[in-house]
């Protein structure tokens, strides 16, 4: 890549998030804007998958809000997320998880890493 | 009319202040000089000579026309046709930040080439059915009347595609970096990496 281009590639990365993958339960404080107040809202839930290098990479949170799974999916550089938090490591053997979205309940435990 | 000369570096993705994301292509646009400026009296018409890259071994002609704006001879040079917006000197420097962001442009380029391709490919014809003994798969298909008893002008066919003079219209510049000398353009451009481009304000849009 040209050197121009990969420099202003790395002005537009963050580096303030702790390591995260696959399988971790996280709490993602996105920034809300409502009309022109701007508030904080919470998604927290499961990783279930990582995709993309560099700018576009993007990762999806998966969550079950009253019994329906609700997913999200960020662009891990966006300016649109104000923190990131894990609150809990998981072990698991593949890379996407989407196997996830056919369980529910106990079945959908993910064992913690430690 | 005003423009600036430049070179496709590649594409990206950035965010706006609002979140969103939009994909760019990176231009290294100028430092061009202004070899040379026309005017309706001497010349018939208005329009500004620009020349950007330094050329390794200039003929005598092309170094004395240079030598003119005070300046080594150039890889690139084109013309924008006035009416110009502003007015120029020989031996002026045009920076990118002739553009500022949100100015809609208009990007000239070389296509990449293709090669030999058949008219699917090339002229977005339809393919013959794959199966059922058809035998007629991706050829060309008529062409035409057989009253004719000739081929028309025109008529397409497979043959050499891409490498061609292509504009695209009304791109929005979403960022200049004038320190850099880099514009970022919305969207793709014609021509591969490291190709010329000329970036000039929209035709249909003021």
């Amino acid at each position: 890549m040209n050197q121009l281009l990969r420099e202003i590639v790395a002005e537009q990365l963050r580096s303030d998030f702790p390591k995260f993958r696959p399988g971790d339960t996280v709490r993602v404080h996105v920034k809300v804007r409502e009309g022109t107040r701007e508030r904080i809202q919470v998604f927290e839930g499961v990783v279930i998958r990582r995709r993309g290098t560099s700018v576009s990479e993007t990762f999806t949170v998966r969550k079950v809000s009253y019994g329906v799974g609700v997913e999200r999916t960020f662009p891990l550089h966006t300016p649109k997320i104000d923190k990131l938090e894990v609150m809990r490591r998981g072990k698991v053997r593949r890379a996407k998880l989407y196997y996830l979205r056919n369980l529910r309940g106990k079945k959908a435990r993910i064992k913690e890493r430690i | 009319m005003k423009g600036i000369l430049g070179r496709k570096l590649g594409m990206t993705q950035v965010f706006l202040e609002d979140g969103n994301v939009v994909p760019v292509t990176v231009v290294e646009a100028g430092p061009c000089v202004v070899l040379q400026v026309k005017t309706p009296n001497t010349d018939g018409y208005e329009s500004v000579q620009l020349g950007f890259a330094d050329k390794k071994r200039p003929t005598k002609p092309e170094a004395g026309h240079a030598a003119k704006a005070n300046t080594v001879a150039k890889r690139y040079v084109r013309e924008l046709r006035g009416p110009l917006s502003e007015t120029y000197e020989v031996g002026q420097e045009v920076k990118a930040d002739v553009f500022a962001s949100g100015d809609i442009v208009d990007v000239i380029g070389v296509s990449k080439g293709k090669g030999t391709a058949g008219p699917i490919k090339r002229h977005n014809q339809s393919r013959g059915p794959m199966a059922h003994g058809s035998k007629y798969h991706r050829g060309v298909g008529s062409l035409g009347s057989i009253n004719a008893n000739r081929v028309f002008k025109g008529q397409t066919m497979a043959g050499r595609m891409g490498h061609e003079r292509v504009t695209v219209q009304n791109l929005e510049v979403v960022r200049v970096d004038v320190a850099r000398n880099v514009l970022l353009i919305k969207g793709a451009l014609p021509g591969p990496k490291n190709s010329f481009v000329t970036v000039r304000s929209a035709v249909k849009k003021r």
